[in-house]
Parts: C-alpha cells; sequence; structure tokens
C-alpha cells in the first residue's frame, strides 16, 4: 500500500496510541477493500454507540485511554438509551450503564453528541463532491444520493477509525466511476397526492433493494416535488431489503440531471418497470394486520422524523377532535425535538398524546410500554426490522391511516 | 501429524492468523446482528437452516455474508467470549467479517485467520464430513489450508 508520510508516522505511533491503533485497523482494512492508497474525509458519522456486548465498549475506551480525538466534524448514530428521557428505558441496569458509558465515551473522544440516524437533517451537512466516512445505512445512502457527497458502506469500528485519523480507503463510491447507475427502475402511475403517498415510497424503496443486486440503481418516474423525506424513505427501505449504498433520481437527485447523466453515458444492465400492483405486492408482504384489527400502539420515525414530517403530523392530528386510543411515538433527534420545543409543537403534538423518542429509535431498544401485539408504522425500515428485533407484529400504513387507526385504537387503511 | 493428511491447498489471505477445527458448512448467509448470540454461543435467525448450531472453535466455511455492520461487533464479541469460529473461510471476501476479526485480534491478541477459497478448495470444503479437521495458516503472503480427514 502507498502511505503518505504522515500516514506513516500515524501508524508508528508517533500521533499517540489511538491514532496507531486507529491506522493499523484502516490500513489492514484498505487491504481487504484492495485500496492502493487512502484519502482525507472532511466529516464522519459513526454508528458504533449502539451497545453489543463488551467489545463495543473494550474498543472505545482503549482509544479514550490512547489519548484519541476526532479530527473532522463527527455525528453520532442512535445509541441504545435515551439520554434525554431515561425514564423510558426498559431493559436491565448492567445493560444500561454500560450502553450509557458506550455513549458517554464517544463524546470524549470529541463526537457531536448527535444521536441520531439521520444526521443530514443537521444544519451542517455534506456539500456535492464532498468525500465523507459515514456509518448507518440509511445515512450513507441519503449522503451519496440526495446530498452527493462520497462515502462507502462503513460500519462499526471502521467508521471511528476514519474519524481519528481523517483518512479512509480510496476505493468505491470515493471514485467518480463507481458512482454511475447500472439498472433502471421505470415507475408509472406513482401517487402524486402528497399525504398519501407516503408509504409508496417505502414500498419503491425495499422493491429496489430487492431487485437491484450490488448495482448502484437509477429511479425514474417520481413526482417532481419528491421531497428530501421521500427520498430518505427510498433510501432507509432499499437499504433494509438489500445493500444499496446510493441510489439516482431521474431529474430530482444532483448525480442526476438526466438519465444519460446517471447512467454515466452508458447503457443499463437492465430495466425494470414497476407498477402501483407492484408496489401493492410489497406492501401487503409486509402487513401482517387486517383492517380491524386491534392496535396496541404506532411508531414512526424510522428514520428520525424530520420537522417537516412533524408538520405534516401535526396537521393530520388536527383534523380529528378525538384523543388517541393508543401510544403514539415518534422518534427524532434531540435537535429536532428541541426545535419543536421552542416553537410550540412539541407541546402541541403532546396534548394530542405523542410520545417523543430521542437519541434512539423503538425497534433498537426496549422503549414501547406494549410490544406484545400488533404495532403501527409508515416506515419500509421499521416494518422490516421490528418482527425480528423486538417480536412485534406489523400493520403497514401511510402517515395519515397511522393517525386514523391510532384514534380508532384499530388498523384502518384507506385502500384495500 | 499421521500420513492420512487428505488434501493441502493454498487460499487468498483476507486476515492473517492461524485457526484449526472442525469444518462447519453454514448453508446460508448468517448475519451475525441478530442471527448470533455471541454470549450463549449459538445461531439465533428463526430463519437460519442451522438455528441453534455453536460456532464456537469451529472452521466456519460461509460463501458470502449478509446483513448490517454492526456483525462486525457481535463477531468480535463472540470471538472475546470463545464462542466465535476459530477460523474463517469464504468465496467472497467481506469487510464487515473481517473487521471483527481484525479488531478482535488488535484489542485481545486473538486471531482468528479470513481466507476466501476457489471453486475447487470451496466444493471439497464444504462436501468434508464433521469429523474432518482443517487448519488455516493465512499470512501476508498467502494462505495454506490443510484438511485431515
Amino acid at each position: 500500500m502507498d502511505l503518505s508520510d504522515q500516514d506513516k508516522a500515524r501508524l508508528d505511533g508517533s500521533c499517540g496510541d489511538a491514532v496507531a491503533l486507529a491506522m493499523r485497523i484502516l490500513t489492514r482494512s484498505a487491504q481487504v477493500m484492495g485500496a492502493q492508497r487512502l484519502i482525507d474525509i472532511e466529516n464522519a458519522h459513526i454508528d458504533g454507540c449502539l451497545y453489543h456486548g463488551q467489545a463495543s465498549l473494550d474498543f472505545v475506551e482503549r482509544l479514550v485511554q490512547g489519548d484519541g480525538k476526532v479530527v473532522v466534524p463527527t455525528t453520532l448514530n442512535v445509541g441504545s438509551l435515551d439520554l434525554i428521557h431515561p425514564e423510558l428505558f426498559r431493559g436491565g441496569d448492567e445493560l444500561k450503564s454500560s450502553a450509557q458509558r458506550l455513549m458517554e465515551a464517544h463524546i470524549e473522544l470529541g463526537c457531536e453528541s448527535s444521536f441520531t440516524c439521520a444526521p443530514y437533517q443537521m444544519k451542517q451537512r455534506p456539500r456535492l463532491g464532498q468525500q465523507i466516512a459515514w456509518a448507518e445505512s440509511n445515512a450513507i445512502v441519503f449522503a451519496n444520493s440526495v446530498l452527493g457527497a462520497r462515502t462507502n458502506r462503513y460500519g462499526d469500528f471502521m467508521d471511528l477509525c476514519a474519524a481519528l485519523t481523517g483518512r479512509a480507503p480510496y476505493c468505491g463510491l470515493h471514485i467518480q466511476e463507481n458512482r454511475y447507475g447500472r439498472i433502471v427502475f421505470e415507475v408509472t402511475g406513482f401517487p402524486q397526492a402528497r399525504d398519501e403517498r407516503d408509504i409508496w415510497f417505502a414500498a419503491l424503496g425495499l422493491l429496489v433493494g430487492k431487485r437491484t443486486g450490488s448495482l448502484i440503481p437509477i429511479i425514474a418516474g417520481l413526482p417532481a416535488d419528491t421531497t428530501e423525506d421521500e427520498l430518505k424513505a427510498i433510501g432507509a427501505a432499499s437499504a433494509s431489503s438489500g445493500s444499496v449504498a446510493m441510489f439516482h433520481a431521474v431529474g430530482i437527485t444532483p448525480e442526476a440531471r438526466s438519465l444519460d447523466v446517471a447512467l454515466g453515458g452508458k447503457q443499463p444492465e437492465a430495466v425494470i418497470p414497476v407498477d402501483m400492483n407492484d408496489l401493492r405486492e410489497v406492501r401487503a408482504t409486509l402487513n401482517s394486520a387486517s383492517p380491524g384489527d386491534a392496535l396496541v400502539a404506532v411508531s414512526v420515525g424510522t428514520p428520525h422524523f424530520s420537522l417537516a414530517e412533524c408538520a405534516t403530523l401535526e396537521r393530520l392530528l388536527a383534523r380529528h377532535s378525538r384523543p388517541l386510543a393508543v401510544d403514539f411515538y415518534v422518534s427524532t433527534s434531540r435537535y429536532i425535538l428541541w426545535e419543536l420545543e421552542e416553537s410550540g409543537s412539541a407541546q402541541r403534538l403532546q396534548d394530542f398524546g405523542v410520545q417523543f423518542v430521542t437519541d434512539t429509535c423503538t425497534y433498537i431498544t426496549p422503549v414501547m410500554k406494549q410490544t406484545r401485539g400488533l404495532i403501527m408504522t409508515n416506515s419500509g425500515k421499521w416494518a422490516h426490522y421490528a418482527p425480528a428485533n423486538i417480536g412485534v407484529e406489523v400493520a403497514y400504513g401511510s402517515l395519515q391511516e397511522c393517525v386514523l387507526s391510532a384514534i380508532e385504537g384499530k388498523v384502518c387503511f384507506h385502500e384495500q | 501429524m499421521s500420513n492420512d493428511t487428505a488434501l493441502d491447498f493454498t487460499a487468498d489471505t483476507v486476515v492473517t492468523g492461524t485457526g484449526q477445527g472442525a469444518a462447519l458448512f453454514l448453508r446460508q448467509p448468517l448475519s451475525f446482528w441478530g442471527g448470533y448470540d455471541s454470549i450463549e454461543g449459538s445461531v439465533i435467525d428463526p430463519r437460519h437452516p442451522q438455528r441453534g448450531v455453536s460456532l464456537a472453535g469451529r472452521v466456519m466455511l460461509m460463501e458470502r455474508a449478509k446483513g448490517s455492520s454492526s456483525s462486525s461487533s457481535v463477531l468480535a464479541e463472540a470471538i472475546r467470549n470463545g464462542t466465535g469460529p476459530s477460523a474463517i473461510i469464504m468465496r467472497e471476501r467481506d469487510l464487515i467479517v473481517a473487521l471483527g476479526c481484525i479488531v478482535a485480534s488488535e484489542l485481545y491478541g486473538i486471531d482468528v485467520p479470513v481466507a476466501t477459497a476457489d471453486d475447487a478448495a470451496w466444493k471439497i470444503l464444504t462436501e468434508l464430513p464433521d469429523t474432518a479437521r482443517v487448519s488455516v495458516q493465512a499470512s501476508d503472503t498467502g494462505c495454506r489450508v490443510s484438511v485431515q480427514a
């Protein structure tokens, strides 16, 4: 491998024990990836603060003891605890203290206490063409696709090594030639009405993730006014059902001004037509509920709810004069919650009965009061992972249907 | 070593180290996160055909990886706990699996080698009887796999 003088200094311990450990892991990983050299990165997002056992903690403590500090702006993904609402935690004391220490140790390394899976909703976010090292599958796909920043699919350990050294292996999506789409999904008949279309983006993402394999997908035929939140839903779902790290949406995402640009001037390897029947089929596979089934809770905000999504939720809740009959959880970041508190929106949503979960997510840690029974979501990612993670049954519907169902206390779908 | 050593062949080193044990062929890719209990040492993915099987001390044969990058942490934790495999042979290079082993080696000094095998070697390895012992010696210059029937 071709290492710079500074890389060699990092490796030989001149920059401290933590940097040397990070550099060893980075160079060994670069060899696995087949990279010839490392490049500078300008931003990192770390997924290591979710507690998976002693090894998670040992790694970070070793970096703390070795005087490690991040050298680029670094955000943190969700942890196992809601540090703002710790009373919500329903797990054991030992897990709680280890999980809390893991989150705090990351802050000692200089990471920002963001604890969100949607770091792209923060004020400072990567720009088009910037080299970054991000972890968390939905954040990776959003950064590459919607922001046009460049990251590979980093994960546990590697992300922190990149943040401590400011370096990453030069390969994969860091290189322009590897960012073109190779397979086209031609969508026809996609719904245009804003309030009803949210779950179809997630359903489309699940379909794309399943069928694109290792190729970068190009999606054509989305509404011209497709929002960032809707692109977020596609990305999160496609990275759940497959290993998508980037997609293009023709005329919408920054590296897909046209189909030809997204393809890099080449012919696609395949063109797959997608219509509403295909998407209805996806929706049906995620749904284990029938209209009228009793509901125990609703959970939305996977990935974390944005300000715009909270505003939509408030508008939908305000349409009904009746109270919520079941628990209604909104997972979001502490930053979004603070903004909602400032504007008064948080109080209004809480008055409707909404419970905010920050710093974590309802499907990775015990925070919901009831997990036996049917829980409704509009998130393709939540619907995909929650049954295995926390043993729930899932009803899958639009945000509008989630609100109506939560008021009725039973599953209501607009479209059968 | 007795003279009934059946086979000796080369593979590509992904992570250096030496390990041996009885071969265990995972018939489907396993996501360690959500799929392996690193405390008990057993496959817990309800959809995996080898649910309940332990990887402890085995030479794990898995064609390719799948699932979340959190699998690196769970694999490192299994190696720390002694519930992880003693060596891993795959068909495709995988960073998530490699990282779990690299970090276990850096943190705990436990080397679990990872190698990739070609078609011919893979066929032989995956058809071995349970009693066969496999030894993996992976260095920067290459990897040697020996099978004792």
